[in-house]
């Protein structure tokens, strides 16, 4: 066995402002070489536990610890956050707030100016390491200038560039779309091969990350460790699903059909679970019990855009012949890449920027001749950060803006923010500022500040960005409930399980076309689609064709219909 | 809370950028035709008061040079030294006003709000002034009298946006007391 | 807008100055150009200002849109002066030659209307100078070059990190405030004043809150990657002076020598060709 490089010995902490400890009796050893993942719902600690291992705790957030961690058998405490920083690199989840530096070239040498590296060297370490992530080709580039996986892929090379020993990965799925998240996956997979470091990636995203080898999967749950094992032997338990993460698809699907999932079976990827034929069988039965699906109900048309065309001050054209039919009462995703054209959409929805062709009609009238505030009685627009939003102390005045702002009479305010508030699952906290409230609830504070003018459509952006497993469906069940009073929600996203669990329709944008408008589930099963969206194939589709089933949208509905009915009675 | 130097080091730097932004792209038609009301200021303030004396200060500097620098008009280096001493001053009472800590009580706003007034003045009637006489040679009634309008608008400001900002931040920082759900 | 300072980048001999020597001729050109009022000596500044201009291949469509402003603020503050004090010139020359008269107070003399030619001069000795300081240098090497002439690194680096987090300020600033108008928030002329403000304060405070946020995820990365270890630090953007570089600088220490010089040989800021 190797050596380790890290060392948790009935190790604590709590921070000074708190009154309860956030980390207990964690005992946990890295060795050299060794890929760890690291899981486990919100607000379990594993963000603290990160800070630990990086030092930033105790340096940074001042706390008290007990017990031990051990970095190369020299305790950390007794270190400072430079010498700490030698060994252990960090990829932040926030690849704009990392990226420190006005060019790529710049930000990789961070470090190594800091170090007092001079002239040759500084440039030579900088190529190779833009070499070693593949961004060499950018290093003039701006951070403006690149996509979220080029960032991130900056900020890995900013670390490497150190030679250190441990690479410590924050969320590093978080903000990537599906197809750039599997090379996230498989970048990290090489540069462990190439450069022998340990590896320690924290993520909720449990099935995406094992899409390569991981040696060990640590489960934490209320600042304790509840599991420290391997993928295959927790996959055959049930320890994902109580604790909040999200089992993989596949292996969800292959316990409503019945199979019972064993560590023998090699469950970790759909890559590598076998499938038995009596295994398949079992799978085919449980498609073909499959209810005669209900039609689909005819639906008015409510937002009809026709062949819009808009192009920035710059040039950049970023949206062309863009026609989208949205139904009144539709609950619909629209996918694709960053810079494919979804939110300038949506910014040309709701008259923030203005289509230099087509049209835009909204239950008949012309969106043209209305203002951006006239639209947003009908069309509401919700941002992806709700602390971009809120502008107020206390919830009741943050909801109320927008009546107010409009001039509505402070008697007739009352009750329909008490109202919203209600709807909303509010009620209980209407007097409270609004920072006392979590992220989620936030979330539900902003959308309530735009309910509350009673539009037909509401548009969110990324309504789940960040959100783990329960927060995330917290948020879906509130969208379906609002959904199932009538008002028409359009979601942009790039997470595919929302997309296939929750939406009705997607519609798929490339390069500032619409390339697809069709069920999720025929979406997520067309090759073509996938890689021209950067999505990827849901593994429901490996499933089905491993399984011999040929109609694999059908699959995939099949799966999608069963949760619906089955598992959120 | 105790500011590491590398936190006031960002500080300034992104104190600086929204200085700059808001002093580029967020201006408010002022009741004078062709003027526009600078709202940089309230920020400057609220940023002096969290992060001191020379965060304050090099906001100013920086900010309002990275502004002149973007237009093309020179650097007015007695307008620029005038912002850096405004950002001085008020960083002056960052000691006493906790915003940092979460509190912005009535008696802060007043400590608070004496304080911009006193650094308004002293930067856009005794600085700015001065400086444009001793390097520029301007006559002194028209020197004085922009100084004057100029610090009157950032004065009233510096009382609604710069007042508004501490209260928002001092909210968002938990206090211990008693929140109850209720039914 | 990626390139709000509008640096542009073309090969040409002042683009391959250092930005430090650059930084150091700007500043030193501008004190010369402060220091005095001699007019033969700025008269003379705009023409080498034209001259370096041409060296640098920066042409004039490049930078109308900033020469707009400059020319518009001129003017302004011209009118200004002659209004608030229209025989400033008879103050500081000693003597009143009348050309004709406005009413009242107000007479054009042969002497304000040389303060102001001199007043236009000092314009255009210090204008053109930093537009091209802009133009030539590379953003990147701005902070490189502050700490190169004896600026704290962790000071030149706020600097780095102003311009760095601009454009991302710029637009959280601009989506907050669609968000905000949806929802009825405006800063339009139709509101009062104070409606305004406050409009703005609702625009302000999600973008200043999530600034704080923004400061704490960037120091933390900072650290982790050794800012602020050791008492200097060297710079990837950051070049030895040549040749040319060194020449420059001695040459705008020369001009400021001169307007001292000038000075003393005038016995004040003015050249008087009135006695």
């Amino acid at each position: 066995m190797n050596e380790p490089v890290l060392e948790f010995k009935n190790f604590g902490f709590q921070y000074n402002a708190q009154s309860k400890p956030t980390l207990y009796d964690i005992n946990l050893t890295v060795r050299k070489g060794e890929k760890l993942l690291i899981a486990g719902p919100s607000g379990c600690g594993k963000s603290t536990l990160a800070h630990c291992i990086n030092g930033l705790i105790p340096f940074s957030y001042r706390g008290e610890i007990s017990g031990s961690l051990k970095l190369f058998g020299k305790e950390t405490k007794e270190q400072s956050i430079f010498d700490i920083s030698r060994h252990v690199g960090t990829v932040l989840q926030d690849s704009d707030g990392q990226f420190i530096g006005l060019t790529v070239a710049e930000d990789i040498a961070f470090a190594l100016e800091n170090d007092c590296v001079g002239e040759p060297e500084l440039h030579q370490r900088v190529k190779q390491a833009a070499e070693l992530v593949d961004i060499e080709s950018h290093l003039l580039h701006a951070p403006n200038e690149l996509s979220g996986g080029q960032k991130q892929r900056v900020s890995l090379a900013g670390v490497m560039v150190d030679d250190v020993d441990i690479l410590l990965f924050d969320e590093p799925l978080a903000n990537l779309d599906p197809a750039t998240g599997k090379q996230a996956i498989e970048l990290i997979d090489e540069i462990q091969k190439k450069t022998g470091a340990a590896v320690i990636i924290i993520e909720h995203r449990l099935e995406d990350v094992l899409h390569r080898n991981v040696d060990r999967v640590v489960l934490m749950q209320a600042g304790r460790i509840i599991a420290d094992t391997t993928p295959a032997q927790l996959l055959s338990q049930n320890y994902l699903s109580d604790n909040g993460i999200r089992e993989p698809l596949y292996i969800t699907a292959l316990k409503y059909a019945g199979v019972e999932i064993r560590p023998e079976m090699h469950p970790e990827s759909i890559g590598t679970v076998e499938l038995t034929e009596q295994t398949k069988e079992k799978v085919r039965a449980w498609f073909h019990a499959a209810p005669p699906a209900a039609p689909d109900p005819e639906r008015e048309t409510l937002l009809e855009a026709k062949d819009l065309r808009f192009a920035y001050a710059n040039g950049h054209t970023a949206l062309q012949q863009v026609s989208v039919s949205v139904k009144k009462g539709e609950l619909i995703a629209i996918v694709g890449t960053n810079g494919a054209g979804k939110s300038t959409f949506s910014k040309v929805v709701c008259g923030f920027e203005h289509q230099q062709e087509g049209t835009l009609r909204f239950d008949g009238t012309d969106l043209m001749t209305l203002s951006i505030k006239e639209r947003a009685d009908h069309i509401g627009y919700v941002m992806q950060n709700p602390n971009q939003m809120i502008s107020k102390t206390m919830i009741f005045d943050e909801v109320a803006l927008g009546l107010r702002t409009r001039g509505v009479p402070e008697e007739e305010v009352t009750p329909r923010v008490e109202e919203t508030l209600k709807i909303c699952g509010l009620w209980p906290f209407r007097k409270w500022p609004v920072s006392a409230l979590s992220f989620g609830q936030k979330k539900r504070v902003t959308i309530a500040s735009i309910l509350v003018l009673e539009p037909e459509m509401i548009i969110l952006d990324e309504p789940t960005a960040g959100q783990d497993y329960r927060h995330y469906t917290d948020i879906m069940t509130f969208l379906e409930e609002l959904n199932g009073r009538g008002i028409t929600v359009v979601m942009i996203t790039h997470d595919m399980h929302l997309m296939l669990e929750y939406a009705h329709r997607a519609v798929v944008f490339s390069q500032g076309r619409v390339i697809a408008d069709d069920s999720s589930a025929a979406i997520l099963t067309d090759p073509d689609v996938i890689s021209r969206a950067n999505l990827k194939e849901t593994s429901l589709y490996e499933l089905a064709l491993r399984c011999g089933i040929g109609d694999a949208r059908a699959f995939v509905q099949r799966f999608i219909d069963y949760e619906r009915e089955v598992c959120r009675k | 809370m105790k500011n590491s130097p590398v936190k006031t080091i960002v500080a300034i730097g992104v104190g600086a950028a929204l200085f700059f932004v808001l002093g580029r792209f967020v201006s408010i038609p002022s009741p004078v035709p062709n003027t526009n009301i600078a709202t940089q200021y309230g920020l400057l303030a609220f940023m002096a008061v969290m992060f001191g004396p020379v965060a304050g200060a090099l906001i100013g500097l920086i900010g309002h040079a990275l502004i002149d620098f973007s237009y093309g008009w020179g650097i007015w280096w007695s307008w620029v030294i005038a912002s850096g001493v405004f950002g001085l001053l008020v960083g002056l009472v960052s000691k006493r006003v906790k915003v940092a800590e979460g509190e912005f009580g009535k008696k802060d706003i007043l400590v608070f709000n004496l304080a911009q007034i006193v650094a308004h003045v002293i930067a856009w009637i005794v600085v700015a002034p001065v400086l444009d006489i001793l390097m520029y040679a301007e006559p002194v009634n028209k020197v004085f009298l922009q100084g004057a309008v100029g610090g009157a608008s950032n004065i009233v400001t510096t009382a609604i946006i710069g007042t508004l900002l501490c209260v928002a931040y001092a909210a968002t920082k938990p206090k211990k007391g008693s929140l109850k759900e209720e039914q | 807008m990626t390139n709000i300072f509008n640096y542009i980048d073309r090969p040409s001999p002042i683009h391959r100055l250092t930005g430090a020597t650059k930084l150091v001729c700007l500043l030193l050109w501008s004190l010369a150009a402060m220091t005095t009022y001699d007019t033969r000596f700025l008269a003379v500044l705009p023409v080498i200002s034209i001259v370096l201009f041409r060296i640098s291949k920066i042409r004039i469509r490049d930078v109308s849109f900033m020469l707009g402003f400059t020319a518009v603020f001129m003017v302004l503050n011209n009118v200004l002066i002659f209004l608030f004090s229209p025989q400033h010139g008879v103050g500081i020359y000693g003597t009143k030659s009348v050309l004709f008269s406005l009413g009242g107070n107000y007479a054009v003399t042969k002497e304000q209307l040389f303060y102001h030619l001199n007043l236009l001069l000092k314009y255009l000795s210090t204008i053109p100078i930093v537009l091209l300081f802009v133009c030539t240098t590379n953003p990147s090497e701005f902070a490189a070059s502050l700490n190169r002439i004896g600026v704290k690194y962790t000071i030149a680096y706020s600097v780095a990190l102003a311009l760095r987090y601009i454009p991302d300020i710029q637009r959280e600033y601009h989506e907050i405030s669609q968000a905000q108008q949806a929802r009825g928030v405006e800063m339009s002329k139709k509101q009062s004043l104070f409606k305004r403000l406050k409009s703005a304060a609702a625009i302000l405070i999600p973008l200043v809150l999530s600034s704080m946020d923004r400061i704490e995820l960037i120091s933390n990365a900072m650290e982790l990657r050794g800012f602020g270890k050791n008492k200097k630090r060297t710079w990837y953007m950051g070049r030895k002076f040549g040749r040319a570089d060194i020449l420059c600088m001695a040459f705008c220490a020369l001009l400021f020598v001169l307007a001292l010089a000038l000075n003393a040989l005038n016995g004040g800021r003015y050249w008087n060709p009135f006695i």
